[in-house]
């Protein structure tokens, strides 16, 4: 199978199966969605059955709804958060790239300190201070991943500033965004692209964890981590409640690697075999 | 007789992964001593001969026909570790660029020992002997010690002579040197070259000698093999190939190269108007570091100076001053009269777009990623804010005027030649309408025949247009070829300068007569001559 004019393997064919199907209950669940989000239609971990096909929650909630609007709330930030990250880091980054100088000194320096301390422990200062809100939630996770991003920006502008295109548009007195808009992005948007999945993926399950740790999405929405946090104790009984979000986190995260992993391969493929010995 | 034969490839046929003939049915004999040039431009398939009679293909290569024979044994027919016994031992290898051949994390005599205590010739102790013999034979400094050094603590031309001493190490019956002098300087060349091939004579050693220029060919092979898009051209005794070339494309070769040493000079234009005067002018890259010392230079409306230097005489250093890349610490750079500032970022845009620059390697000097259309459309919309109809209709225009079909405006970079990609750079000069344009080396990284078309160019807008040229070179043939006046950098400092009629004429500074008798002569004698001159003086 080819798609846009590369062989994808079957574990890509597989890992784009399973993103877009991710994607469409995203965008198009709440539609066909049994039951309203929050609406109690069930016992207490009530098992699956031909009314609610994958059970009932902890408070009687249908799981399926709730796994299909959790789609839309977990997906839908870590998205939010990976484009605006990607924004930032890679302004930065390149600005970094081409002025150097203090510029670089200062920006990477000021990355270095917040890459210092542990993410997690970061977040929960910044979400207890301001409390908890989507978009403060997005803002912080953004922030904090955009120093990832800066660094990998940073590396491969580096690369690219040095070039004689590059000193030929400076020679012509270019600024600085047409520079990074029209000589750097173009020639390093491979691997952002890719590792753009790959911290889409953090990010998701950045959020997962802090809804785990109970300041992500605050109830009533739904959202994969706090879905298993909430319905956590049902393992106590045996039960198979808190299973269903964690396979859906697991296998969005396998998903979005296998499409990266071909992603990276197409990038990183030599244009010849082996040589011959 | 065929014992006498040590290397046979009969129709070898290399091909890439994809498809494409790299070498097509070429035949290749040596006989024990002989030493057969491979002469042809890039993409010719030299090196992928040289690397095949090793039974070697590089990554994305195939051997796909044809017979490789060491002292009658088939290798493709051999095991791979049949094979690998041969590499080292019975053939060896001199890569074009030490620097990069080398481990940079081991001594030099460790790798020199390598291949003879690997392939179990000789004892370490008896492997260290032998390469201090050779180390004193190629006249390297101290060779009791010499093999204590990382590659990086030695000069380029010494790095050399250590590959040399490497691949001579197992004394091999078969020695490939892919282009060993290209990269050093004209006067390293000539000292690597007489004892590469004095070493080579004495041991008795067969050799493919690969190089694009025929007048070093001239001074070590027996025999010549010129070579176009994998096909063999032509083949004969070196003597005939320099003297009566019996195809068109190898006469061209011949003749181009003989141009570089007889070509009559060129004489500045009578009365120009002052352009560009540089004086006293002092700049580094780090503090207490001076790469150009105390320099003034000028030049003229309509006229081209050349620079010319060995690696590390500062002229590109000078280039990048006047471009405002390197800000001088001292002096006055004037461009028609009127100052500028060190900082290229401090230049007002009327005085950047006045200066043009067209650089050494056209591959990274183009954005892979944007057509022609946008790369030389760009300095139109932002100097003279044409409109789109405008600026495609010039475009269009200059790519006619250097060379290029009009429709060439929506490729990219990649689909182009080395020699059309630097006419696309010249055409993006030129769109900004300058006065000067600074040439870094703009034909160095082009083959010979396309070099000279470039320089025809150049020459050809110069008369039709006035432009000043401020020609950064090391090669003197280009010098001959296109510069009214030159000036001769050492070590950061001007030492000659002058109409290029008067640098090439006694009285001579001690280095520019160096640096003209290092340059090979279509002779085969040459090399002799040039050696018994510098023995008497």
């Amino acid at each position: 199978m080819t798609i846009l004019g590369h062989r994808a393997p079957l574990t890509a064919q597989i890992g784009i199966v399973i993103v877009v199907f991710y994607l469409l209950t995203a965008l198009f669940g709440p539609w066909f969605a049994p039951y309203a989000q929050s609406q109690s239609v069930g016992d207490t971990w009530a098992p699956p059955s031909a009314q609610m096909l994958l059970g009932a929650d902890q408070i009687g909630r249908d799981m399926l709804t709730r796994l299909i609007y959790g789609a839309r709330m977990t997906i839908g930030i870590a998205a939010a958060t990976t484009v605006l990250s990607f924004f930032i880091g890679i302004t930065l980054g390149f600005t970094a790239a081409v002025l150097g100088s203090w510029v670089d000194v200062v920006l990477s320096r000021l990355v270095d300190v917040i890459l210092s301390i542990p993410q997690l422990i970061l977040a929960l200062i910044i979400l207890g201070v301001f409390g908890s809100s989507i978009p403060v939630l997005i803002l912080t996770i953004a922030v904090i991943d955009s120093t990832k991003v800066f660094r990998l920006a940073r590396a491969l502008g580096m690369n690219i500033a040095v070039l004689d295109y590059v000193e030929v548009a400076r020679m012509r007195g270019e600024g600085l965004w047409w520079i990074i808009r029209s000589e750097i992005l173009p020639n390093t948007s491979a691997p952002l692209i890719s590792e753009f999945g790959l911290r889409f993926c953090f990010n998701f399950l950045f959020v997962a964890a802090l809804s785990f740790l109970g300041i992500g999405v605050q109830p009533p929405y739904a959202d994969w981590g706090g879905m298993v946090r909430e319905n956590a104790a049902a393992i106590n009984f045996g039960l198979l409640a808190p299973l269903f979000p964690a396979i859906a986190i697991a296998s969005l995260t396998v998903g979005v690697n296998l499409v990266v992993d071909w992603l990276l391969s197409i990038d990183a493929r030599p244009s010849g075999a082996q040589a011959e010995m | 007789m065929s014992d006498d034969l040590v290397l046979t490839l009969e129709a070898l046929q290399v091909e890439t992964i994809t498809g494409a003939t790299l070498v097509d049915k070429v035949d290749v004999t040596l006989k024990r001593g002989e030493i057969l040039g491979l002469i042809g431009e890039s993409g010719a398939g030299k090196s992928t001969i040289g690397l095949a009679s090793m039974a070697y293909a590089r990554a994305g290569c195939r051997i796909t026909g044809g017979k490789i024979s060491i002292n009658g044994v088939e290798l493709r027919a051999s095991t791979a570790n049949a094979r690998r016994n041969f590499r080292g031992k019975s053939i060896a290898y001199i890569a074009q660029s030490a620097a990069a051949s080398f481990n940079p994390a081991m001594k030099l005599m460790d790798q020199v020992c390598e291949a003879p205590v690997i392939h179990g010739v000789m004892s370490r102790a008896d492997a260290e002997k032998n390469a201090k013999f050779l180390f004193g034979k190629l006249q390297l400094p101290s060779p009791e010690t010499f093999g204590d050094r990382y590659p990086h603590e030695v000069s380029g031309g010494q790095l050399q002579r250590a590959m040399a001493a490497m691949a001579m190490s197992c004394r091999p019956d078969i020695i490939v040197l892919d282009e060993p002098t290209t990269a050093l300087d004209v006067t390293t060349q000539i000292e690597v070259l007489a004892l590469l091939r004095d070493l080579i004579r004495e041991y008795g050693t067969a050799g493919l000698y690969i190089t694009h220029d025929l007048a070093v060919v001239a001074q070590i092979a027996h025999r010549i093999m010129v070579l176009r898009h994998g096909k063999m051209v032509e083949v004969g005794a070196a003597k005939q190939i320099l003297e009566a070339p019996r195809t068109p494309y190898a006469t061209a070769l011949v003749n181009e190269r003989r141009e570089a040493t007889t070509l009559p000079l060129i004489d500045p234009p009578a009365g120009a108007e002052q352009l560009l005067t540089v004086t006293n002018v002092e700049a580094g890259y780090r503090p207490g570091t001076t790469v150009v010392k105390g320099i003034s230079v000028s030049l003229a409306r309509g006229e081209t100076l050349a620079v010319v230097g060995e690696s590390g005489s500062g002229k590109s250093s000078l280039a990048r001053v006047v471009a405002g890349l390197l800000p001088r610490r001292s002096g006055d750079v004037k461009l028609a009269g009127q100052t500028l500032a060190p900082v290229m970022g401090q230049r007002p845009r009327d005085v950047l777009r006045r200066l043009q620059m067209v650089h050494q390697m056209p591959d990274v000097a183009l954005n892979p990623r944007q057509t022609l259309q946008d790369i030389i459309g760009r300095p139109m919309a932002f100097f003279f804010n044409r409109s789109p109809s405008q600026v495609r209709e010039r475009v269009a225009e200059l790519l006619t005027q250097v060379g290029l079909p009009a429709d060439f405006a929506m490729r990219r970079p990649g689909q182009l030649s080395g020699g059309q990609k630097q006419r696309v750079c010249i055409a993006r000069a030129l769109a900004a309408e300058p006065d000067l344009i600074i040439c870094d080396e703009p034909t160095s990284a082009l083959d010979p025949l396309v070099a000279e078309e470039v320089l025809k160019l150049l020459r050809g807008l110069q008369d039709k247009l006035g432009l000043a040229y401020m020609f950064i070179t090391h090669d003197l043939g280009t010098v001959r070829r296109i510069a009214h006046r030159t000036a001769v950098m050492l070590r950061g400092e001007i030492i000659a300068q002058g109409p290029t009629a008067q640098i090439f004429s006694p009285p001579f500074h001690p280095y520019t007569e160096k640096l003209i008798s290092s340059v090979p002569e279509m002779d085969t004698t040459w090399l002799d001559h040039v050696l018994a001159d510098r023995k008497a003086a």
